[in-house]
């Protein structure tokens, strides 16, 4: 049972950890099928949670912090539209760019508004998702194996998790089973066919990274008003270059996405619970080498060692419409 | 006179980077008023802070080798095609070689350690530079996506070694050796005290020789000509007989021993020993001063010193004004990377346009002109007309419209 209990442990901090990088994931996988390479998920994820972060503790409402905090991933997105569709500028150079926009502003902005070190205050009540608990939660709680799972794994985490989760089947049926979809991705194949076939490629493109920018604010408004009471300096540390590597390593799919997130997820979790600790055969697993392990897996498949990762073909190139 | 002509090239060079600096204070400027604060006052402290006096122009010049160095990083890899934004983590690992070889000849004199540490952090920021110049070359990677992995796979190795290998029993933080002797890169202070306690050090001079190497590498010799070749048109290198592949890892790897040398700038010249982070983003602004720069050693320079002011009079502001933290300068950094690098074309198009008007007025050929500017705004109306005519499309991009140009010129 004590085995069986750290496992389900484990198994509920690998869901925590995973919700902020499937969201950001998922979000860079609707820009990057339509043409757009984003590298700025970190900087939108990051504009994201401080303004959740910012609305819900002056609101009082998290509702209102979620919306905000996609807002503001609007809006990021939007910059990085602006420079790389309509003026054809590097997707590349405006990612970084909205990278460290989003770092300084967020602490800048931060630091003179609260001046806690370019913290947030802590959220009042009603500013923070709190757990749900699903329906038979409590009733099932004693039943073994399935009660725990369904108690502790399934029930008791707050609405993003389940709308994160929610947004891998929905994603799929947009980008697969409709024309909305189709479109999609056809403009990050062969835009050109887009644009013979009528359809405004800049457009379709704006589309996908709005689509974008509203996802990479969930997962930002997830880590600070729902994950945490606040935003922390700093807090996505990287996440959204891990998404980006999830992304890869899913070749851009979602279920595959789903997959990844969880994965990497998984090796989040297990870094911090092996802390420390002694494991049989193996002696002390350095963190920082479970930590590298996405990097480094993701390297490992781009240059092709197992399988091979093949991005949208227009990716990358801004659209000229030929004359 | 259908197509807009490119940029004459003093407006290419000196003008359009000087209006997207402009536009990048100018935003940066209304963030310090969103804050309550001046912004014309908070520039002066800032001006004030980076050259006013001589500690201040000392970490001004410290930060500035600093940047000289990424910019190179960037520069050499981007003239290469290959857009490496790794510095951060090539300029880590290569604080094991400056830290090797200082400790190793702590007890000799720094004019040999000087080259050996070049020679180490060169080869440990090569080597990190290299492996994704060679799996983009030969496995196809996308370069981008593998130097950030790098710079992540680099902290985390960095911080294993720190804790566990290279750290002193005896010391409880994640820290090497120190070196005390020869191992220290000579202070300008020692010889000149007009520089205050500021850490500027014999690396200045390195880095400017490093420019006027860039500048003969790519300029006067085999390899810079190949280098650039394979950034302007692959294609057109591979069938000049030149091998992309290898001219790719060549200039990965000299793009990663660039940035090695912040290493030793920071390592042996500020911290006397490797600590955790002690590359602080310096790494990432060498993008910002490659792009500012044009990926040339005199615009590197102008833009290294450029940021270095700003960081050395960032840290004075934030002191003098507490609402405006050091933050800030890497809001300016943003923007700068922005309009310089993602949204050129903001101020780049009406130029053009501004400057076609300008020769058309001159020669007065083609199109009548008046000198208002009605007709002119007509005339331009014009131009796209019959480029739609000529072309038989919607007219946007022009190039291969001047290029057809030029070539008929030219045959005439």
């Amino acid at each position: 049972m004590e085995i069986f209990n750290n496992i389900i442990f484990l198994l509920d901090s690998m869901i925590r950890l995973t919700v902020p990088l499937l969201l950001a994931a998922l979000a860079g996988l609707y820009s990057e099928r339509s043409g757009v390479f984003d590298i700025g998920l970190e900087g939108k994820m990051l504009a994201g949670a401080f303004g959740a972060a910012v609305v819900a503790y002056l609101s009082g409402n998290m509702w209102l912090g979620m919306f905000a905090g996609m807002g503001i991933g609007i809006v990021m997105a939007l910059i990085h539209g602006i420079a790389s569709i309509t003026f054809r500028g590097n997707q590349i150079i405006a990612g970084v760019a909205i990278n460290f926009l989003a770092a300084g502003l967020t602490v800048f902005l931060g630091q003179s508004w609260f001046k806690q070190g370019g913290r947030t205050p802590a959220l009042p009540e009603g500013g923070r998702f709190l757990a749900i608990d699903l329906p038979f939660a409590d009733a099932l709680k004693d039943v073994p194996i399935v009660g725990g799972i369904y108690s502790e794994l399934i029930s008791g985490h707050n609405i993003i998790v389940y709308i994160a989760f929610a947004m891998v089947p929905f994603t799929y049926w947009l980008l697969f089973k409709t024309r909305f979809g189709l479109r999609l991705r056809a403009t990050g194949e062969n835009p050109k066919a887009v644009d013979t076939a009528g359809v405004n490629v800049n457009f379709m493109r704006y589309k996908a990274v709005l689509i974008c920018g509203a996802l990479t604010g969930l997962a930002g408004s997830y880590l600070s008003i729902a994950l945490s009471a606040g935003f922390g300096l700093n807090m996505t540390a990287g996440m959204g270059f891990i998404a980006l590597a999830a992304l890869i390593f899913a070749k851009w799919r979602p279920w595959y996405v789903l997959w990844a997130t969880l994965l990497f997820g998984f090796l989040n979790a297990a870094q911090i619970r092996l802390q420390g600790v002694e494991l049989p055969y193996i002696g002390e697993v350095p963190v920082q080498a479970i930590q590298a392990l996405p990097y480094i897996l993701t390297v490992v498949l781009l240059a092709g060692f197992i399988g091979k990762a093949v991005g949208p073909k227009a990716g990358g190139i801004p659209y000229v419409k030929e004359r | 006179m259908s197509a807009r002509k490119p940029l004459p090239r003093w407006a290419d060079v000196a003008l359009l980077p000087v209006l997207n600096l402009t536009l990048a204070f100018f935003i940066s400027g209304l963030v310090v008023l969103m804050v309550g604060e001046n912004p014309i006052e908070a520039m002066s402290i800032l001006v004030y802070g980076a050259f006013g006096y001589g500690e201040g122009l000392g970490y001004t010049l410290h930060f500035a080798t600093n940047f000289v160095f990424a910019g190179l990083a960037f520069s050499i890899a981007s003239h290469a095609g290959q857009f490496n934004i790794g510095a951060e983590g090539q300029a880590y690992i290569a604080g094991l070689g400056a830290i090797f070889v200082g400790l190793a000849l702590d007890g000799t004199h720094w004019l040999l350690v000087l080259p050996l540490a070049m020679l180490g952090a060169g080869a440990f920021g090569g080597l990190w530079g290299f492996i994704p110049g060679y799996l983009a070359a030969k496995r196809g990677s996308h370069v981008v996506i593998t130097t950030i992995m790098f710079n992540f796979i680099a902290a985390s190795l960095m911080v294993y070694l720190l804790n566990y290998v290279l750290k002193e029993p005896s010391n409880m933080a994640p820290e090497s050796r120190s070196v005390v002797g020869a191992g220290k890169m000579p202070q300008l202070r020692e010889f000149w005290d007009f520089f205050g306690y500021s850490p500027v050090n014999v690396m200045l001079f390195v880095a400017i020789i490093a420019l006027f190497g860039m500048f003969f590498l790519f300029w006067r010799t085999e390899l810079g000509y190949k280098i650039r070749t394979l950034g302007q048109n692959p294609k057109a290198a591979h069938y000049a007989g030149i091998s992309n592949s290898k001219i790719i890892m060549i200039s990965m790897t000299l793009a990663g021993a660039m940035a090695g040398m912040i290493a030793i700038n920071e390592v042996l010249g500020v911290q006397n020993r490797l600590v955790i982070d002690f590359v602080f983003g310096y790494g990432f602004v060498g993008i910002a001063v490659g792009l500012m720069g044009r990926n040339h050693p005199i615009g590197i320079a102008l833009a290294a010193i450029l940021f270095g002011a700003l960081y050395q009079g960032g840290q004075e502001l934030a002191f003098m004004m507490p609402a405006i933290t050091r933050e800030m300068i890497i809001v300016i950094q943003a923007l700068v990377i922005l309009f310089t690098g993602a949204m050129e074309g903001l101020f780049r198009t009406p130029l053009e346009i501004f400057f076609t008007m300008i020769d058309v007025n001159k020669n007065g050929g083609g199109v009548p002109v008046s000198s208002t500017g009605q007709a002119l705004v007509g005339s331009e109306s014009d131009q796209r007309r019959q480029k739609k005519e000529n072309g038989g499309g919607v007219g946007v991009g022009s190039e291969s419209d001047q290029r057809r140009q030029k070539k008929e010129k030219q045959e005439g």
